[in-house]
């Protein structure tokens, strides 16, 4: 204790002092400017503001349709979907049609509202400010900005109004030149194929060109027809949507089957249901292995700075789940300094995270752990101290409440496999980032002077410092690696859970127990226990519930470290009998 | 020296009299109202707002020149979030302080733990908040809303207005939500719904991996059947549960969900751009159209001096509980227990919502049932509105509380759980 050089100490509580001032400036700039936090939802709410399908043409005002829309100014809820049709059914020309869409488009996207002075329908979208912009339907002019929230009046619409919204745009733009537009066209009008629709599907049938919109259109009327009177027709159709996994599909054929149909049209139904049911089962099976993949690289994540910290060193760092709280923190800071840039703001949070967790855990061990080495019962306690009192510093400095970390768009939304398998995209980003950052680390461990001088001091502190490695040092590097790490994993949290004071206590157990689990030392040991204990969990889950799920696992890991109290890869020679 | 010390006792003792007095000339001049809402702790989120809200009702019934002629006065206590120190601070609350009234409790575990107390000390709660009913007792009164306000009435419009046959009952893993799934799935039976068209999901508290239930869900719905989530989910698991829908693309318009404990309090710390859509069941909403709740709004925001915050259901409910009980001050002339309580039945209030709230002998109020879209915005918008309903404290949905009901104002009955089949009270207190 008596090497300690008390320069290195005054740095590191500099270092320290200086985040927590960092942390709680940019908490006092977000409070300063109040409308950043609009400016960081609103462009992602409404992103379809410049919509292409809004009328470009003003020359001739068409009084019918207009006056036809009015009525959705003093329309009951119930009332919309007639206003609608009668809406559709007046547009004869181009131009009608394109201004009823317009009007439809609007009140889709709850952008449609009514003057209080004089009930004229408007176009209002949300300003930075909380206040509106009005623009004129027809040609989307501007009419006045700047207008208060109540002075005008929003259209409401509900769920069942929207649905039959998108279903009627769905009959206008099956027409449309884009061919993407005419898909998602056809999509829309699958969800229910009435009399009407599968009219205006076989009409497009004939014109279309397109081979994707030819096939689609195909499957919409195959739907369609599983509803026809006519036998051959639900044959004709029965056979065509072998194997075809739109869900909507299934409803048809068990809404079929449910019905009285005839013996002959029966079994050809099963039988396609059946075609259908296999390959349904084949994808659930995959995704319940993504499922497993994508929960044991969180576990990866969280445990692999412990690997270092608890594995490598032997330190009971019960802060280690504060560290992640405090990545998780830092992208939320992170964000707030550039509300502008979103979409990069996790790339800038990455380093950063990694820098200010890995600072605090440089300034835990040289401010605490150092002066308790081989006391592994002092440590836990220290530790755990550390823990309530950096938890407390966060509801201090940030309030008990939840933050919000906005997720870039890349992050959101799923791959679509087919109609039944989609992998979600911020899962499989945290599953590639978890296995990048298990490769650095080991690379770093394996190949780096820091890594052998790691592994030197761990196995033998002694002989290692007589070779002349700063061993002291190495401890301040390695704990800081560890739990910059640490803070690595509270970036991609942000992207899967809450971000708030509790979030690293929720992990702490998991990361120890994966780590214990895959052999402690072993960095290899906890790549292999995380996936193995996420992969059980997301079976059990199915069968036996979360709740029962969770404790089956730790109830196994318990009987398992019984057996074989070193885990799966326990460590060999003689740095491990020590 | 010696007189001069005991001059100095004389004038000290006598300063205490003076003092003593005065202190009991203020408490005759004052009606008590106790506060027993959490101010730290885990629950001090939600309660904190509702501490707020009676101190602004009480500053506002002062302006008005108070109640009997006598200005109210606030005692406020911290239970901090600590089940069995709710016990304890009603105790002292009642004993010590000597309050007329508690206005208290959010979570069901810290009403239990109040009631033995109020019920040996006969003191009188107001409770503010949605519970799974099952309990009467002559010490409290329920503003909130009864199961028969909030999710049978949620489940009828899923039912009637979106059509819903397929049922997905999902709650965090405790005793509110296990009641409430309980009683709907016994009314959903009821209704003819097959035993194969609900599935039942718990998990635990702050849950955040839902991609295998989402997913589950899903699969759930594609069986030819509208399907819809009804969620008794608490607390913070709502943002990634929500989240995961996004992600996994089911919008509200393929299966909405609706819910039952999140209002606009706990979306103010939401994106709600995945929730657009998604579903609500109150007894209020900030966005009711009432001049009575423009000017509770406007007040809320001046008394709190910040405009960004937002009123919601609870608030309402200490509202009504609180005007309620001022009305029956009034109508009793006096703060006693006893003759306030006989004066509350029957008494009527204007609800937030255009409505009258009426309170009726099994303690609960009278309440209508609104259904609310959630917006971008982080408020409500209202699709269906009901006539006021009658809270009911024994369900009927159940067959063991179907014959047994509340009545405390019917001298025949005059229990919170007479059954009618053997006509007697259950030898319970409450």
């Amino acid at each position: 204790m008596s090497t300690t050089n008390p320069h290195k100490l005054r740095n590191a509580v500099l270092f320290l002092v200086g985040a927590i001032l960092l942390m709680f400036m940019a908490e006092v700039f977000s409070a300063d400017s109040a409308s950043s936090d609009t400016s960081v939802i609103k462009p992602l709410l409404a992103p379809n503001s410049s919509d292409p399908s809004q009328p470009d043409t003003f020359n001739s005002i068409d009084g019918s349709i207009d006056s036809i829309a009015q009525k959705l100014a003093s329309a009951k809820l119930k009332k919309i979907p007639s206003v609608v049709d009668e809406l559709i059914n007046n547009a004869t020309t181009k131009e009608q049609e394109n201004l009823a869409l317009a009007y439809i488009t609007a009140l889709l996207e709850g952008e449609l509202y009514s003057r209080r002075s004089n009930s004229q329908l408007v176009l209002a979208k949300v300003t930075q400010e909380k206040s509106f912009d009005l623009y004129n339907i027809k040609d989307t002019q501007l009419i006045e900005s700047d207008v208060n929230k109540k002075s005008i009046k929003k259209i409401r619409s509900s769920n069942k109004v929207r649905k039959f919204l998108r279903t009627s745009i769905a009959k206008i733009q099956l027409s449309s030149a884009d061919v993407n537009q005419r898909i998602k066209s056809v999509t829309n009008l699958m969800s229910n194929v009435d009399a009407q629709a599968l009219m205006l599907l076989e009409e497009a049938r004939l014109k279309e060109t397109n081979i994707k919109v030819k096939n689609k259109l195909d499957d919409a009327i195959a739907l369609g027809n599983l509803a026809s009177n006519n036998e051959l027709d639900v044959i004709t159709a029965l056979e065509h949507l072998e194997g075809n996994l739109e869900p909507q599909v299934r409803n048809a054929i068990t809404k079929l089957l449910n019905q009285d149909t005839p013996k002959s049209i029966e079994s050809l139904a099963i039988k396609t249901f059946d075609s259908i049911e296999k390959k349904v089962k084949f994808n659930g099976y995959i995704e319940r292995i993504f499922f497993g993949l994508s929960l044991g690289s969180i576990l990866l994540l969280v445990a692999a700075g412990l690997a270092i910290t608890f594995g490598v060193m032997g330190v009971i760092n019960m802060a280690h789940g504060e560290l992640i709280m405090i990545g998780a923190y830092t992208t939320y800071v992170v964000q707030l300094l550039m509300p502008n840039y979103i979409e990069y703001s996790l790339l800038v949070a990455l380093p950063a995270a990694f820098i200010v967790s890995g600072l605090f855990g440089i300034g835990i061990e040289r401010g605490v752990i150092q002066f308790l080495k081989g006391r592994p019962l002092e440590t836990l306690l220290a530790t755990f101290g550390i823990s309530l009192v950096l938890q407390q510093l966060v509801r201090t400095i940030f309030s008990p409440l939840n933050r919000q970390v906005v997720s870039p768009e890349f992050m959101s939304g799923a791959l679509q496999i087919n109609p039944v398998l989609s992998l979600t995209y911020n899962r499989i980003y945290i599953l590639v980032f978890a296995l990048v950052v298990f490769f650095l680390l080991q690379l770093l461990m394996r190949k780096t002077s820091l890594g052998l001088n790691v592994r030197a001091v761990s196995q033998n502190r002694n002989m290692a410092r007589a070779m002349g490695i700063r061993s002291e040092w190495v401890d301040a590097m390695t704990f800081g690696l560890g739990s910059g790490i640490a803070g690595l994993a509270g970036v991609a949290l942000t992207q899967i859970t809450n971000v708030g004071p509790n979030l690293g206590q929720s992990y702490i157990i998991d990361s120890f127990m994966v780590v214990v689990f895959g052999g402690v030392g072993n960095l290899w040991g906890t790549l292999v226990g995380a996936f193995t204990v996420g992969a059980l969990n997301k079976f059990l889950e199915p069968v036996t519930g979360t709740v029962l799920a969770t404790i089956i696992v730790l109830v196994l890991i318990i009987l398992f470290i019984q057996r074989r109290p070193r885990g799966l890869f326990p460590q060999k020679g003689r740095a491990a009998d020590s | 020296m010696k007189l001069k010390n005991i001059m100095s006792k004389v004038a000290l003792g006598l300063g205490a009299c003076a003092m003593a007095v005065s202190v009991q000339v203020k408490a005759e001049d004052t009606i008590k109202v106790g506060v027993l809402h959490s101010l730290s702790g885990t629950m001090a989120i939600s309660e904190t707002t509702l501490k707020d809200t009676v101190l602004m009702m009480i500053d506002e019934q002062n302006a008005a020149g108070g109640l009997l002629g006598k200005k109210l006065e606030p005692v406020v206590v911290d239970p901090a979030s600590n089940w069995p120190l709710f016990a304890e601070k009603t105790r002292e609350l009642i004993s010590k302080n000597g309050v007329d009234v508690i206005f208290g409790c959010w979570t069901s575990v810290s009403r239990k733990s109040a009631l033995p107390v109020l019920e040996e000390l006969n003191g009188l709660m107001f409770y503010p908040v949605q519970y799974e009913g099952e309990e009467s007792s002559k010490n409290v009164f329920y503003t909130g809303a009864a199961p028969n306000q909030q999710a049978i009435p949620a489940v009828d419009y899923l039912a009637e207005e979106l059509e819903v046959e397929r049922w997905v009952l999902a709650g965090t893993d405790y005793v509110y939500p296990r009641t409430t799934n309980k009683i709907l799935e016994a009314y959903l039976k009821s209704k003819g719904v097959a035993a194969e068209d609900i599935m039942i999901n718990y998990t635990p508290f702050g849950h955040a991996d839902w991609q295998g239930i989402v997913s589950d869900i899903k699969k759930f719905g594609s069986a030819g059947k509208k399907t819809a989530v009804v969620s008794t989910v608490n607390g913070d698991a709502n943002v990634p549960f929500y989240k995961e829908l996004g992600n996994q693309g089911i919008s509200a318009e393929d299966i909405p969900v609706v819910a039952f404990s999140v209002g606009e309090e706990e979306l103010s710390g939401f994106d709600t751009a995945p929730l657009v859509g998604h579903l609500a069941a109150w007894n209020y909403f900030q966005s009711a159209e009432s001049d009575a709740n423009d000017e509770f709004i406007a007040k809320w925001k001046s008394f709190i001096k910040d405009d960004k915050r937002v009123t919601n259901d609870p608030m309402e409910a200490t509202y009504v509980g609180f005007k309620a009980w001022a009305k029956a001050v009034e109508k009793a002339g006096s703060t006693d227990v006893d003759k306030v309580r006989s004066a509350m039945y029957g008494i009527e209030v204007a609800n937030l919502t255009g409505g009258v709230a009426k309170v009726l002998p099994n303690h609960h109020f009278t309440k209508p049932v609104l259904i609310g879209e959630i917006q971008a915005d982080g408020q409500f918008e209202i699709v269906s509105q009901t006539e006021e309903v009658a809270g009911d404290a024994w369900t009927d949905h159940l067959e063991e509380s179907a014959k047994i009901i509340s009545d405390w104002q019917d001298p025949k009955v005059n229990c919170g759980n007479y059954n009618t089949e053997t006509k007697a009270c259950s030898g319970q207190n409450f």
